[in-house]
């Protein structure tokens, strides 16, 4: 494959047309949805309706631009990293370091539930303590780059800073207190009898293109996947948030009942769902009063902690390490949910 | 002949890439023998860390992603 400079050039070019483009449309579209409501369907300003509709058309095209953009820039980055490469840079740090590193690692390598076991073999048989490996399971599906450009496109980026930060600092002690509690003998011991190993892949030197490939596969892919999800959940919340009275969430999910942070986190932990449903939602919720902590937990709850892959999980684990998993976890969102409560 | 072994436990991935390695024995007309594997200690017996895999005799050629027909084609000729 000719790898020649012409051929780069050209490929940064669109790239950069693409995101001219990209920035094209997003400055326009607040405007055009209060013209579209407004001039083209004649609705009254004002009124539920025309509320509902202009949150639905404004938040739809903007979420949906966030999205493609993320996921592309993160397909990208991801292109770099392999769970090979996670497990060489994991393997011989010590506790602590190896913690931070993995919870951080967690975030750029390409992970999906179906591979939890293979991948939590692959560590442990490279030596990699139990605590460091939790902290990379834990990041890996929690800090996901929908949750992230999807706070950061309807809460701005504090939200969506904070959000990282307190996913990052949950794997990590998360992962460093199971560490601690020296729980090895609750992992299958077969998973231990293996040897270590790995295997040998063909040598593969990936081109810029097919980097740039791979971002726009994780396109079709993630927002092919996603987007009904994303309008369903705004139009959920262009309905709460034409119709409901203000405040009306705030007895129930407000900063004044500090039971709902458990309540919420709770309710949350045996869903899932993909971060793209839930988020418009929560964005209504909050819009009524409920308080930001309490919906994020909820939101961290969901997402972080899936019933699929803690049966998956079940087969190298024994049910003691997974109650202690889960159950760290959960603390752990409920604190995050308070400090958020506290904090904004 | 060419033994083809398709690793995954059974998730959307997997599937897509037995269909996708099917699809490309089928235009390329390549005599073999191809196996979807979904057993976790076979899969594990191989060493990847991430699913779906493909193994053609014996040894694994990728882990983790789904390339299209057209690279599989390549792959297999």
């Amino acid at each position: 494959m000719s790898r020649s400079p012409a051929r780069l050039a050209r490929l940064l070019l669109s790239l950069a047309g693409a995101l001219l483009l990209w920035d094209a449309l997003y400055g326009v579209l607040q405007r055009a949805a209060a013209w579209f409501t407004r001039d083209l369907l004649g609705l009254d300003a004002g009124t539920h309706l025309a509320s509902a509709v202009e949150f639905f058309l404004y938040e739809t095209p903007k979420v949906l631009l966030l999205l493609t953009l993320v996921v592309f820039g993160v397909g990208v980055v991801r292109s770099f990293f392999t769970p090979e490469r996670t497990r060489a840079i994991l393997a011989g740090k010590a506790e602590s370091v190896g913690n931070v590193l993995a919870a951080a690692l967690g975030i750029v390598t390409p992970f999906c539930s179906c591979s939890a076991v293979p991948l939590f073999i692959g560590f442990l048989t490279a030596g990699i303590p139990l605590g460091v490996t939790f902290s990379f399971l834990i990041s890996a599906p929690m800090v996901n780059e929908v949750a992230l450009a999807l706070l950061f496109g309807l809460f701005g980026w504090k939200v969506a800073a904070l959000y990282l930060g307190t996913g990052l600092a949950l794997a990590i002690v998360a992962g460093w207190v199971i560490g601690r509690l020296q729980l090895e003998r609750h992992v299958e011991p077969w998973v231990y009898q293996m040897t270590a190993g790995e295997a040998r892949l063909p040598e593969h030197r990936t081109t810029w293109k097919e980097r740039l490939d791979h971002g726009l596969e994780a396109v079709r892919d993630i927002v092919g996947k996603v987007w009904p999800y994303v309008l369903a959940g705004i139009a959920v919340g262009a309905g709460i948030h034409g119709w409901v009275p203000e405040n009306f969430m705030a007895s129930i999910m407000g900063r004044g009942a500090w039971w709902s942070v458990p309540l919420a986190v709770l309710i949350g932990v045996p869903m899932y769902s993909n971060a793209a449903g839930i988020i418009p939602v929560v964005h209504a919720l909050l819009e009524k009063g409920a308080a930001l902590g309490t919906v994020l937990a909820f939101m961290m709850a969901v997402i972080a902690l899936s019933l699929p892959e803690v049966i998956i999980l079940r087969k190298v684990l024994r049910p003691v390490l997974i109650a202690v998993f889960l159950g760290v976890v959960t603390v752990g969102i409920v604190l995050v949910g308070y400090l958020f409560n506290w904090l904004l | 002949m060419t033994r083809i072994e398709v690793l995954g436990p059974g998730c959307a991935n997997c599937e897509r890439l037995y269909r996708n390695t099917e699809r490309a024995v089928k235009e390329l007309g390549l005599e073999c023998e191809l196996e979807k594997i979904t057993d976790l200690n076979v899969i594990m017996g191989y060493r990847i860390m991430s699913t779906p895999g493909l193994v053609i005799d014996g040894v694994v050629q990728f882990s983790g992603r789904v390339p299209s027909v057209e690279q599989l084609k390549e792959m297999l000729s």
